[in-house]
């Protein structure tokens, strides 16, 4: 099996879709000839065309409102917006067309075909404006998915789902990861499941969760509480919306603790959700308060990043708090 | 790309250099203006007719619907009055299958396709058999089998929209394009320059019809530009562009008669900005006494579109004081008959409030549905439309009650 990085996944991907059918459209800022500013397009032109891979000029409301369309035609567009920091101008696009274009109808019009590709996440040095986790904005927006990859395998497979998937979806890259993680990704075409998570590693003690690039940091801190004896379960939450409610809950039955990460702030974060709705399932089970490791209520910053990132350590710190408590 | 040429003495341009003429054919009287080229609609008895039933079948829906809001039997309405014209004959212009992307005032379009007053009332009274299973306020109608997309509220997102429906057409290759509508006030929004400039940059068979009405709400067209109307921006983005009368039904119709021709034989976008005046208020919930003058209304009032096309068609010998009559009466009678009947269907069932907002239903919302159903059989009498969802003996009954005649198949 081929070792690949998340961009060589994710270009794989694209390139199986294209193959397969030839609705499949890809477009957005410097996709074209270039193949995207971090390559995820690359040589899509070149074997498909410039009909079917091609650059857009510089306007997200522009580039969402033409895949809406091209996606209620019955084409399968697959718009890149270049950092997820940008995609506020398509915001009403986003949540005011894309979300409701089927219910709105009555089904007679949908734009199912639609995926949205975006970078998210912080660890890069970006600052402000190149590291946002976006991601509970569009949870709050019923009718669309939200799918957030955590390695290679994982990127191939769930994009390909993305683009086969009857409803829009928005695709969060880790772009920390883009080509830190590499892996074992088979070269034939495969699927994985949308709105399910998935259990990384069992344990007992305590439930850990995250998505996307958390998952390394939660990883880490893991290895370091199994060496202070505490057995952790880990699960990927991979999909925000719809969400997999059921395994969360299942996990935190057993071990009767819950820590969950992200990097996005604290206030109005995916973890919120996530806490009440567990505490509303799991109340009499749970042994200590569900805990938040997160990013700060503030900004992204840039040369305090390190200080901000919900990192291993802070991870480890909060499983530890769990336990103890 | 930028051609220029190097000069070496300080001059502006203003931005007042272009002006932009307005195509007309038909004047008040009916009569054509002196050396006006005749479209072919001049030798098609049958099409001609077509396009007055429909304006005038739009302006009758519109007056008695507007009554019926002012009478407390319908939320909500908006009128497409005085925009006759530059609706139905755009629409007109088109091949019956190509995409209509429209703003909320053109139901024109609809009429001219054979949207009936029963589907416009099952929509405005959102029924059960209302094709967006009354889920939006009235008017937002929407057609599949007549491409006819959907009405969306918030204003302009239909615009880039568009682009991407008519290269999805193009990339086809059956020969179709798309006309979105939109008002002056509109194309203020960012989407309408992203549109414009991504239809020029990708060569897409779209033709982007403004209807320049002279207001949105309240606010006058010289209060939300500064420069001559709409169409000069067309240079922006180098594309083809004409102004024309939107209240003379030959001009629009033969204007947008050779966009289409653009669009589709050479896959480049068209600017239409027809000059015309919204004679309604904005909305049912509007007075636009508040804002203009019944002077400036009456003035075109003397210009109503309807009215012009009518002269036409009698001089013509197409169409008769009687003829006129006959269908006024049968139309407002209709009105009336197909009322009444969409105000008695039931609401949509319980279980489309969860419907459609994936292809399928989630494990989430379908515990939502639940729990909400728990909670109105506790508390039926608060909640009538969903308990009579939930209990079969009355749907039993509202289905005895239903007429025979019941024939609406395919959205």
């Amino acid at each position: 099996m081929p070792t690949m990085n998340m961009l060589q996944a994710i270009n794989n991907a694209l390139d199986i879709a294209m193959a397969e059918d030839e609705r499949v459209i890809c477009f957005g800022e410097d996709v074209g000839v270039f193949g995207g500013v971090f390559r995820a397009t690359s040589h899509l032109q070149e074997r498909y065309g410039k009909s079917r891979c091609f650059n857009t000029p510089l306007v997200e409301q522009g580039i969402i409102g033409f895949a809406n369309g091209l996606a209620a035609q019955g084409s399968v567009p697959v718009a890149e917006i270049q950092f997820a920091d940008y995609i506020f101008p398509a915001f009403d696009q986003i949540v005011n067309e894309t979300a409701k274009f089927r219910f709105r109808s009555g089904d007679l019009f949908n734009v199912g075909g639609l995926t949205i590709r975006t970078p998210y996440g912080g660890g890069i040095s970006g600052g402000l404006y190149h590291s946002q986790s976006p991601e509970a904005y569009f949870a709050h927006t019923p009718g669309l998915k939200v799918v957030v990859p955590r390695n290679p395998y994982q990127a191939k497979g769930l994009l390909l789902s993305a683009i086969r998937d009857p409803d829009p979806v928005i695709f969060f890259e880790p772009k920390r990861l883009y080509r830190a993680s590499t892996g074992e990704v088979p070269e034939d075409d495969y699927q994985l499941p949308i709105g399910e998570a998935e259990v990384t590693k069992e344990g007992t003690d305590v439930t850990v969760l995250g998505w996307g690039a958390q998952m390394e940091m939660i990883d880490r801190a893991v290895e370091q509480a199994e060496k202070s004896g505490i057995s952790c379960e880990v699960i990927d939450l991979r999909s925000i919306l719809p969400w997999d409610e059921d395994t969360v809950a299942e996990s935190v039955l057993k071990t009767g603790r819950l820590v969950i990460a992200h990097e996005a702030p604290l206030t109005g974060g995916f973890a919120g959700e996530i806490a009440a709705a567990i505490q509303e399932r799991c109340f009499l089970y749970l042994e200590s308060p569900i805990a938040r490791v997160t990013g700060l209520d503030t900004p992204f910053p840039l040369t305090l990043e390190k200080e901000y990132m919900p990192d291993h350590l802070k991870v480890y710190e909060a499983i530890r708090a769990s336990v103890e408590f | 790309m930028t051609t220029t040429e190097d000069v070496h003495a300080l001059a502006f341009m203003t931005g007042d250099e272009f002006h932009i003429p307005t195509y007309r054919l038909l004047q008040q009287d009916g009569t054509l203006f002196e050396g006006a080229e005749v479209p072919d609609l001049d030798q098609d008895r049958d099409k001609a007719l077509r396009i007055y039933r429909a304006m005038l079948t739009t302006r009758v829906l519109d007056e008695r619907m507007l009554a019926a809001q002012r009478q407390g039997r319908l939320s909500f309405y908006m009128q497409c009055t005085g925009e006759e014209a530059a609706v139905v004959g755009a629409t007109a212009a088109l091949d019956d299958t190509d995409m209509i992307m429209a703003q909320y005032r053109e139901q024109g379009a609809l009429v001219y396709r054979g949207f009936t007053y029963d589907e416009f009332m099952n929509q405005l009274f959102g029924n059960e058999l209302d094709y967006g299973k009354g889920r939006q306020m009235p008017i937002h109608y929407g057609s599949r089998k007549l491409h006819y997309m959907t009405i969306s509220s918030p204003l302009a997102t239909q615009i880039p929209q568009a682009t991407g429906y008519a290269y999805g057409q193009k990339m086809a290759g059956e020969g179709n394009c798309t006309i979105t509508f939109f008002g002056e006030g509109a194309a203020s929004e960012g989407d309408f320059h992203a549109a414009l400039n991504m239809a020029a940059v990708h060569e897409v068979p779209v033709i982007f019809f403004c209807r320049n009405n002279g207001y949105a709400i309240s606010t006058p067209a010289h209060e939300q530009f500064a420069a001559d109307g709409i169409a000069p921006r067309a240079f922006g983005y180098r594309m083809h562009v004409i102004r024309v009368d939107g209240n003379d039904i030959l001009a629009v119709y033969r204007a947008t008669q050779a966009a289409r021709a653009i669009a589709v034989d050479k896959n480049q976008p068209v600017l239409i900005e027809a000059m015309t005046y919204r004679l309604a208020a904005h909305s049912s919930s509007d007075d636009p006494s508040g804002y203009r003058s019944r002077k400036e209304e009456d003035a075109w009032r003397e210009k109503d579109p309807i009215l012009r096309m009518r002269r036409w068609l009698t001089d013509k010998g197409w169409w008769s004081d009687d003829e006129e009559k006959a269908l006024q009466e049968s139309l407002r009678r209709e009105v009336l008959e197909t009322m009444k009947r969409a105000e008695k269907r039931p609401p949509p069932p319980l279980d489309s409030l969860v419907t459609d907002v994936y292809a399928d239903v989630t494990p989430a919302l379908q515990r939502q549905l639940d729990a909400l159903k728990r909670h109105i059989r506790r508390y039926p009498d608060e909640y009538p439309k969903g308990a009579r969802s939930l209990d079969p003996d009355v749907r039993a009954e509202d289905a005895a009650d239903k007429p025979a005649d019941d024939d609406q198949g395919g959205a």
